[in-house]
């Protein structure tokens, strides 16, 4: 094909031949120069394209991570009054799913639905409050359940539920129809006798209600209801199943109360006080008769404001407390460390003010303020962030309400004035904090790092913290280049400048080869052959690891000392063809004997001695084994190109050294490797890289649990296993999707960084080299 | 003595010796490996003789525990008294070791687990009857036992003695029957994968076209007519191919054998559930390397039985050669164009030096966030929008918005393609200036000097690039873990359905089948062999492609030596 294509490209012959031919030959030129330029316009273009390309994946990434850090945006969506008739106190404000339908809970004991574009009344419900009686008090269970309660004046409490009815239409538009229901039963629950219910608390699930509430004299009751469940009304359906309740009183002082809550499980109550004085009151002694149990008093107004709104976090594990210096606290309960428990304070928020409303998200753990002053803030606890602060209002509001998706923001201000906002907030749970330091999740004794991106129920804690997975990482990359660098390194020197060059034609690319093996083969090997045989050969491979070198040194010792007729028959530089029998032989003795050794001293069972007298944790797929076979993985890398750099010092300065008396060691040690170092030096940071970045052998050779502990016997997570495990089954545009794509660039970002350096390096090296 | 110790350190000759050592341990582990891989892989193809043998294990109890053994002898190992003892079987601890050896026993019906562990010291009157046969299942694994009894439609038309190894008569049925069966099963697979499949992967694209033409408004009447009537064709042909199959179905199911099992166990096995029947222990060495070579081809050509643990890897290889073909498509030309570019028409300066560098640090980029790449752009962004614009009649099922081979092989050729750029950069850097002084001098412009005289003459280290990026792509895995590998894939990527090559599907990949079946199959015992075998073809492959990117790089080297004068 080059012989055709050669001879089509004949110069035109050089004799004279009439003008035709010579203003073809002109238009010919001007096609090969057009040719020319095309072909130059056309390679510049396909050049940078494939340059921009790989540009684009350092770009894509950070275009998938920015949203991480990024604030909520609050826009302004509709500013309305309420025109239908309504009482003047607001009980509860909620917002429906889709952002269409707002509801007002009024002390009027009224319902109203109304459209969040334009305050539209859509319906009015009166609740089924008892003739003569009026709200004393109120309390949700969530806006989750939609389950509330109302304390009435005659001591009774009646439970509803607001929801909405959702019917699909001709033309598939939706059609909601509000609606309240009484999930347990029409009739109120009778907690005191003719006295009113001054403070009230709900907690229910779908088969228990538990009811916590004062009277003005300050006497605490509680009330139990269970559903009984025989068997007719297991087949009757549940809308006339009986309620048995169990009331109870609790003894004790408990001082002036200001607020109830109680806690998700329905084991503990929060009551409060006027001067912020919480006692933690435990309730199931009180149905058994029991004396009531206080387990803690703490103080939340600790800093001299005083408690102006209360509410749980998602989950109800968490209290958050805000005040009128404009701080929020997040409490949640802890195991004590002589048994019990304990409020601790977790975290502070500044919320810029007087803290007049505090609501919680329902399905993250954010929480949105507003503050006198008509700012609103979003938080997220976890990650211990303000996402949002921004003034809303001019006035001070009222009360807040967040849509379930925490995408619709409704405040009221001043009479019946409304105001609605969408909130675009995708990512709150993202902070530097979050990732990197100790964080304190619910449920923990104290703050930890911890890893664990998904689990089954909705109102989990997700725990996104890269630490963990960076340690891991950088574990497995030490352990690796443990047994990398000195084999790597020294196999280098020798080949480079000890080795017969014979030798060094079949070593050299023996070695390469290794570079080539698929990691996953290793991986393979490491996790299915290795594990299980440093389990039962753990003796034997720490008596090879300190035997070989002393018997190496031996060998060597014995070599000098044998007579020069055999000696004379190796050349130099065959050395390391000599130590391979002595190394197999060793390596061969020190499993032999190890089994009667470990038989002497260890029972037997290095693996049951180390966790049972050490007391050390050991996995089958630990430290170890990742570090030699990730070790294997980046000896040749280190190796090839710390071998260059120790065979290219040019040949005068060694043969100066030498021809000045130096041995050869000193020769190497004084003038080899002084000059070559820096390119070992880039080896070792390239063969770190690459430890890095490793992904198959950590995820077959470990058991991946992200835990952090530099024991060589456990295993590790690291940030390239982590993505591989998880990417394929998060949602895509998640916080859990782009925290992995952060960690993809992390990554990228620290070996691009290390083999730039290294890069630059050996180039400075090469150039120095050049001058000599 | 001592003092010569002393010399002998001052002398640094022990750290020569040291040094030489770390390259002899380097030498020793890799051949190791190697020797590792090729035994145990090439070790799996072997017909091993099956083992009879009493096994009398002592017991708590009065009786120790007797019973009869058969199996292949697999592996065996030292263990301390203290642990047998620990796991309840109370041996005599003066010995302070003992032998045990894992025996494949098979028969997983009757056994539940293939393998079990014995003490040596136990197996007595061991044994290599002739008469032993093992069969190789498509379900259950292998079995093995005597043969009692072979039977056509439930009668007996043949039966053996077992207790006298010469008796062959049985056995001679069985093979012509087996024969006969696998001939049917060869037809049964046939209808079903292309008869079958091309019947419903018509039937998915008229489904598809129907939804198109909805979706653009153009439902008319005869055009849905004009697909009912094409739909009705194709189902008539699906019934046809139906009765057929049943039929085949039930001829192959005709035939059983009856076995006797260890512990004198019987049980009837049906004919068109082996795959494969020997009797290692009657065979010479000839007949033992035939077997071989049978099971080494079917394991290069057949397909995966069993959850992958058995049975060929033919779709992995195919997979991973497709997928790396596809690469080479992409990643030869851009490579390519990149590098002349950077070496023949950028300005030589500080930008292109930065290039350079970077592009050569790229090839140390983790290959996981290649992958991630690769997930995040190439298949949420560009194939969703893909799907968008051409597919709408197939969503929400995604076509090009999920991992498939293009992707995988996009991906791949991204993360290969600095070894392509940096190894032509070298090539090109390498041939005399002299040469294009001289063209140029000729009259022929850039391109043509660039095209004629200079990319022939790096054509070989352009080949060294390709093969090595070839060589890197076969073997990487955590990337085509996000971008496109699957476990069992139906169908291959290029088969006889229109339009014969399917981009967007997923495929099977020997480096993925590693990591699946060795870590995520059920019983990774009797898996592991053949794990062992297919990571020594993959290991073999990548060998053989980098040593003929080595061998032509030091050909070229030696070509351009002479003219380098």
């Amino acid at each position: 094909m080059n012989q055709q294509s050669l001879s089509s490209a004949s110069p035109v012959p050089d004799t004279p031949a009439g003008e035709a031919l010579a203003s073809s030959s002109h238009a010919r030129r001007k096609f090969r120069h057009f040719k020319d330029k095309l072909a130059g316009i056309g390679i510049a273009v396909g050049g940078l394209g494939v340059i921009a390309a790989v540009l684009l994946i350092f770009l894509y990434l950070i275009y998938e991570v920015m949203p991480l850090f990024r604030s909520a945006l609050i826009q302004d969506v509709s500013e309305f009054r309420l025109e239908a008739p309504h009482s003047d106190n607001v009980l509860h404000l909620a917002v429906e799913e889709r952002l269409e339908v707002a509801m007002r809970l009024g002390d009027d004991g009224e319902a109203l639905f109304f459209n969040t574009s334009d305050g539209a009344l859509r319906n009015r419900i009166p609740l089924r409050i008892p003739q003569g009686q009026s709200i004393v008090s109120f309390a949700l269970d969530t806006d989750i359940s939609r389950i509330f309660a109302l304390g009435l004046s005659n001591g009774h409490v009646l439970i509803a539920e607001y929801d909405y009815d959702v019917r699909f239409g001709e033309n598939n538009e939706r059609l909601l129809t509000p609606v309240i229901r009484y999930p347990f039963g029409e009739d109120s629950f009778a907690l005191y006798d003719n006295e009113p219910v001054s403070r009230l608390s709900v907690r229910s699930n779908s088969s228990e209600l538990l009811l916590a509430g004062t009277n003005p004299s300050g006497q605490v009751r509680l009330l139990r209801a269970r559903r009984e469940t025989s068997l007719l009304s297991a087949f009757s359906g549940a809308s006339d199943a009986d309620w048995k309740t169990e009331l109870a009183t609790l003894t004790g002082e408990l001082p002036a109360l200001e607020q109830l809550y109680l806690d998700m499980d329905r084991r503990w109550l929060f009551a409060i006080d006027a001067s912020g004085h919480l006692s933690l009151v435990d309730v199931r002694p009180a149905f058994s008769g029991g004396e009531t149990v206080i387990a803690d008093e703490v103080s939340l107004a600790a800093s001299g404001g005083h408690i102006t709104e209360v509410n749980f976090l998602l989950g109800g594990i968490s209290l958050l407390v805000g005040d009128s210096d404009g701080a929020v606290s997040q409490w949640f309960l802890v195991r004590r460390d002589g048994g019990g428990f304990g409020l601790e304070k977790v975290r502070e928020f500044d919320a810029g003010g007087r803290v007049l409303a505090l609501a919680p998200e329902q399905r993250r753990k954010n929480f949105i303020t507003a503050n006198e002053q008509g700012y609103v803030g979003i938080y997220n606890t976890t990650a211990h962030r303000q996402v949002a602060y921004t003034r809303l209002l001019d006035n001070a509001p009222r009360t807040l309400a967040i849509s379930a998706r925490g995408d619709g923001l409704l405040l009221e201000h001043g009479d019946g004035h409304f105001s609605f906002w969408r909130v675009s907030n995708r990512h709150p749970e993202v902070s530097w904090e979050a990732l990197w330091q100790k964080v304190w999740y619910e449920n923990y004794q104290q703050p930890e790092y911890i890893w664990q991106s998904s689990a089954a129920n909705n109102d989990f804690e997700p725990k996104y913290s890269l630490a963990p997975l960076a340690f891991g990482t950088l574990k497995a990359a030490f352990y690796a280049m443990l047994l990398a660098a000195p084999l790597a390194v020294c196999g280098a020197i020798f080949t480079g400048y000890f080795m017969a060059p014979k030798m060094r034609r079949n070593v050299k690319p023996l070695i390469e080869l290794m570079e080539a093996l698929p990691t996953v083969v290793l991986g393979f090997l490491a996790g299915l052959w290795l594990a299980p045989f440093l389990e039962t050969h753990l003796l034997g491979i720490f008596s090879l690891l300190v035997l070989t070198p002393v018997s190496i040194l031996l060998a060597a010792f014995v070599w000098t000392r044998l007579p020069e007729h055999i000696r004379f028959r190796v050349p130099e530089g065959w050395e390391a063809a000599l130590l391979i029998p002595v190394i197999l032989i060793v390596a061969y003795l020190s499993f032999l004997l190890a089994a009667p050794i470990e038989l002497l001293f260890f029972d037997g069972d290095m693996r049951s001695w180390i966790t049972h007298d050490l007391g050390i944790a050991y996995d089958q797929r630990n430290a170890l084994v990742v570090g030699f076979a990730m070790g294997f993985a980046v000896i040749p890398t280190i190796f090839s190109i710390a071998e260059d750099a120790v065979f290219t010092v040019p040949k005068q300065l060694t043969y100066g050294s030498l021809a000045l008396g130096a041995t050869p060691w000193q020769t190497l040690s004084r003038v080899v490797l002084p000059t070559a170092s820096p390119g070992i030096f880039s080896a070792l940071m390239i063969g770190m890289g690459r430890a890095v970045g490793e992904t198959m052998i950590v995820l077959m050779a470990t058991g991946n649990t992200p835990i952090m502990d530099i024991n060589i016997f456990e295993g590790m997570r690291t940030l390239a296993a982590n993505i591989a495990v998880e990417v394929p089954e998060s949602e895509v545009d998640s916080t859990h999707y782009r925290i992995l794509f952060l960690a993809a660039l992390v990554l990228f970002m620290f070996t691009f960084v290390v083999n730039t350096l290294a890069e630059i390096i050996r180039q400075r090296l090469r150039r120095k080299y050049s001058t000599i | 003595m001592i003092n010569s110790v002393k010399k002998f350190f001052a002398s640094g000759t022990p750290w020569i010796w040291v040094n030489a050592g770390a390259v002899a341990i380097s030498v020793i582990m890799t051949v190791g490996l190697l020797l590792l891989l090729a035994i145990n892989g090439l070790n799996h193809f072997w017909p091993k003789d099956i083992m009879l043998a009493h096994y009398t294990q002592p017991s708590d109890g009065e009786e120790p525990l007797r019973r009869e053994i058969i199996g292949e002898r697999v592996d065996r190992e030292q263990v301390p008294a203290e642990r047998i003892i620990a796991s309840g079987i109370p041996v005599s601890a003066e010995k302070p070791l003992y032998e045990r050896e894992l025996i494949k026993v098979g028969n997983r019906e009757l056994n539940n687990s293939d393998f079990t562990w014995l003490l040596t010291d136990y197996l007595e009157d061991i044994r290599y009857p002739d008469n032993l046969t093992a069969f190789e299942r498509r379900e259950w694994g292998n079995f093995y036992g005597y043969v009692l009894e072979v039977r056509e439609s439930g009668t007996a038309v043949a039966s053996s003695d077992p207790t006298d190894p010469a008796d062959a008569r049985a056995w001679m049925a069985l093979e012509e029957r087996i024969a006969r069966a696998l001939a049917i099963h060869e037809e049964i697979d046939e209808l079903e994968k292309d008869d079958i499949g091309e019947v419903n992967y018509a039937l998915e694209r008229l489904r598809l076209q129907r939804r198109a033409l909805e979706l653009r408004g153009e439902a008319s009447e005869e055009a849905l007519a004009e697909i009912e009537a094409e739909v009705a064709v194709w189902e008539s042909s699906y019934e046809q191919l139906q009765t057929r199959l049943s039929a085949l179905y039930e001829e192959v199911e005709r035939d059983s054998v009856l076995m006797l099992a260890m512990n004198e166990e019987q049980t009837e096995i049906r004919i068109s559930e082996i795959v494969r029947a020997y009797q290692p222990n009657r065979m010479h060495l000839g007949g033992k390397l035939f077997v071989y070579a049978q099971k080494l081809w079917e394991f290069l050509s057949d397909e995966p039985r069993e959850a992958n643990t058995e049975g060929g890897i033919f779709p992995a290889i195919f997979g991973t050669v497709t997928m790396v073909l596809l690469m080479s498509v992409f990643v030869t030309p851009f490579g390519v164009v990149a590098a002349v570019y950077l070496r023949e028409y950028a300005r030589q300066g500080f930008i292109t030096r930065t290039i350079r560098i970077a592009v050569n640090n790229l090839a140390g980029v983790p290959s996981i966030v290649y992958g991630v790449f690769g997930l995040g752009f190439f298949i949420y962004f560009l194939g969703s929008e893909i799907d968008q614009a051409f597919y709408p009649e197939a969503l929400p099922a995604p076509t090009f918005g999920t991992p498939g081979m293009l992707w995988a092989s996009l991906t791949l050729a991204l993360l290969t393609v600095p070894v392509v750029i940096v190894s032509t950069e070298e090539g090109l850097a390498r041939i005399p200036r002299s040469l294009r002084e001289g063209s140029l001098a000729l009259g022929a412009t850039k391109f043509e000097t660039l095209w004629r005289v200079v990319l022939p003459m790096a054509s070989p280290a352009m080949m060294t690039g390709l093969i090595l990026a070839v060589a890197r792509a076969a073997g990487e895995v955590a990337p085509l873990m996000l971008v496109g590998v699957v476990k069992l894939a139906p169908t291959l990527p290029i088969n006889g359905n229109y339009p014969y090559f399917h981009l967007d599907q997923k495929f099977m990949h020997l480096g993925f089948h590693i990591y699946d079946v060795g870590f995520q199959s059920p019983n990774v015992e009797a898996a592991r062999p053949l794990v062992f075998a297919t990571a020594f073809l993959l290991v073999v492959v990548i060998a053989l492609l980098n040593q003929l990117a080595v061998t032509i790089r030091n050909r070229l080297r030696e070509k351009y030596k002479a003219l380098d004068m």
